[in-house]
């Protein structure tokens, strides 16, 4: 293939559809690669999408997205052994459209994005998988494939190949990930009748609800769990530090059974039929963690520039920022009729610090340290919590001053004053 | 887990093998078997590619691989894993994601 394009967007995730529709809708010729049988047959995620970042992209994205339920309800768990503490958050204000944030099947919801992406006239390129990135000296000028039988050029290249991203390893623009920077993710899709789905989290319609869960799950690793409710299915999930899970010698398979069987998950899954099994790992290390984005003749974009704030459980919406960001720097230098230089692709960095990607990035900087070397946030409080609640709502005869002098001491005990008062300080430096 | 269970769940995806070609291979043997004390691989693998033998040898099989990348960036001490993704088309193609 003689043909050089304007750009090449390597991946067909978010981010990657994200730069593709906006530079091909911006009259450029663009080409995308994906590896995948089909955009989103590689790509693993939750999934929740919040609405604003793709509205920014296609403004009515809801009239033929693929989208299960629309978010009424927020659940947070915190679990020991055999009960769980939580809060949960209902509104009908989120039962109003516009709706601020959906449940999605990644796999039909990036083959939709994929469309519209056609659609604006990019050509992409399926069951491909780039091996290399073609240089001339120092600058990105292409591509080579497994499967086009050769190179294929452009002025510009956006990776956006994932997490993983195997082709900015090789070239040397950012080391190899480390297990502190990464967490892995396991999950399954469970399906049910739709009316056992919406009769089980008192739901209606196309409304949904999602649980967020921290605790004993983790078995003291620093992670989370999920439980988000689809249209007639439900994802169950739980991700940890893959630097706890290595330290730990923890199974991730063991850990979502483990989590699956707790007595508060358990009867909600009920009589499901399990039908995929999943992994994954998200960038979580945060913003120290971010590599060098751009350079001579490339960006990188989503998962691969490390863009997630762990903090929010967000991730799908700094990819699809991310990768319009990078197509309009691309629009405004072509206009301008400026190369693609290091130089002038500094403003991709500029426009991403001026966005809420790096702002919250930063916000959040210092948190994954500090929960890191602090394990007691994911173990000894949800202990605690739990049996002080058990402690107060257990009528026994026992007045209910001596009851909580009994929880007062539980915490004292388990972390000491100043401890607590150091607990305390690192969770509000953790999201300050 | 015995790996078993995960053979189990692993059953209910979808791959197309690149038979004869795995994308991801072990570098040195040997390295696994007498070098690394850990063998962290053989336990934090989602999906249980590798297994540890009775004579302390290291094998993997990557048929129900699910490219998440864990055993690359786990193996830090010894860099022991020649990691791929594989051909375009092949390996694991999910239904859902």
């Amino acid at each position: 293939m003689a043909t050089k394009f304007d750009a090449i967007v390597v991946g067909a995730g978010p981010s990657g559809n994200a730069a593709a529709y906006t530079l091909a809708k911006s009259g450029l010729k663009v080409l995308q690669i994906e590896r995948g049988e089909y955009p989103g047959s590689k790509n693993v995620q939750g999934a929740i999408l919040y609405s604003d970042a793709l509205e920014k992209i296609i403004p009515d994205f809801r009239e033929d997205a693929p989208l299960e339920r629309h978010i009424i309800e927020q659940r947070l768990w915190v679990l020991d052994d055999e009960s769980f503490i939580g809060s949960h958050y209902r509104s009908d204000s989120f039962n109003k459209p516009p709706y601020n944030r959906y449940t999605i099947i990644r796999a039909q919801f990036d083959k939709w994005f994929s469309q519209k992406v056609q659609q604006a006239g990019a050509l992409l390129i399926c069951e491909t998988t780039v091996s290399d990135l073609l240089m001339d000296g120092d600058r990105v000028v292409g591509v080579q494939t497994d499967r086009l039988g050769g190179s294929v050029y452009a002025d510009v290249v956006i990776l956006a190949d994932g997490v993983n991203s195997i082709l900015a390893r090789k070239a040397g623009f950012r080391p190899e990930l480390r297990p502190g920077d990464v967490a892995l993710a396991v999950k399954e899709i469970h399906f049910l009748p739709q009316e056992v789905v919406e009769s089980r989290f008192n739901i209606s319609g196309d409304a949904g609800v999602v649980i967020e869960m921290v605790g004993k799950i983790t078995k003291g690793m620093m992670g989370t769990g999920f439980l988000y409710t689809n249209k007639e299915s439900l994802t169950i999930g739980v991700g940890c530090m893959l630097s706890d899970f290595k330290k730990q010698k923890c199974s991730p398979n063991q850990l979502l059974e483990d989590m699956k069987a707790h007595p508060s998950i358990r009867p909600l899954m009920e009589g499901g039929e399990m039908k995929e099994y999943a992994a994954h790992l998200i960038p979580e290390g945060g913003y120290n963690a971010i590599p060098k984005i751009y350079g001579d003749g490339w960006m990188i974009v989503g998962d691969a520039g490390m863009f997630v704030n762990a903090a929010h459980r967000e991730g799908s919406n700094l990819a699809m920022t991310s990768g319009r960001l990078a197509a309009e720097t691309v629009i405004e230098l072509a206009a301008a009729k400026k190369a693609f230089t290091t130089k002038n692709l500094a403003l991709y960095r500029n426009k991403l610090d001026a966005s809420f990607v790096m702002k919250d990035l930063k916000k959040y900087r210092n948190m994954p340290q500090i929960f890191h070397r602090n394990p007691q946030f994911f173990t000894t409080y949800p202990e605690l919590l739990n049996k002080a609640a058990h402690t107060m709502l257990t009528v026994d005869g026992v007045d209910k001053k001596t009851k909580e002098k009994q929880v007062r001491n539980s915490f004292k005990q388990k972390r000491s004053l100043f401890g607590l008062m150091g607990d305390a300080y690192k969770m509000w430096r953790a999201f300050e | 887990m015995s790996n078993a269970k995960i053979e189990e769940k692993l059953f209910q995806n979808r791959y197309r093998v690149d038979a004869g070609r795995p994308h991801i291979g072990i570098k040195n043997a040997d390295i696994c078997a007498d070098e690394c004390r850990t063998q962290q691989c053989t336990v934090c693998c989602p999906a249980g590619c590798y297994t540890l033998e009775g004579n302390g040898r290291v094998v993997l099989i990557t048929d129900g691989c699910l490219e998440c990348g864990t055993c690359r960036v786990i193996c830090e001490d010894y860099r022991n894993i020649n990691w791929e993704y594989p051909r375009g088309g092949y390996g694991i193609l999910f239904k859902f994601g």
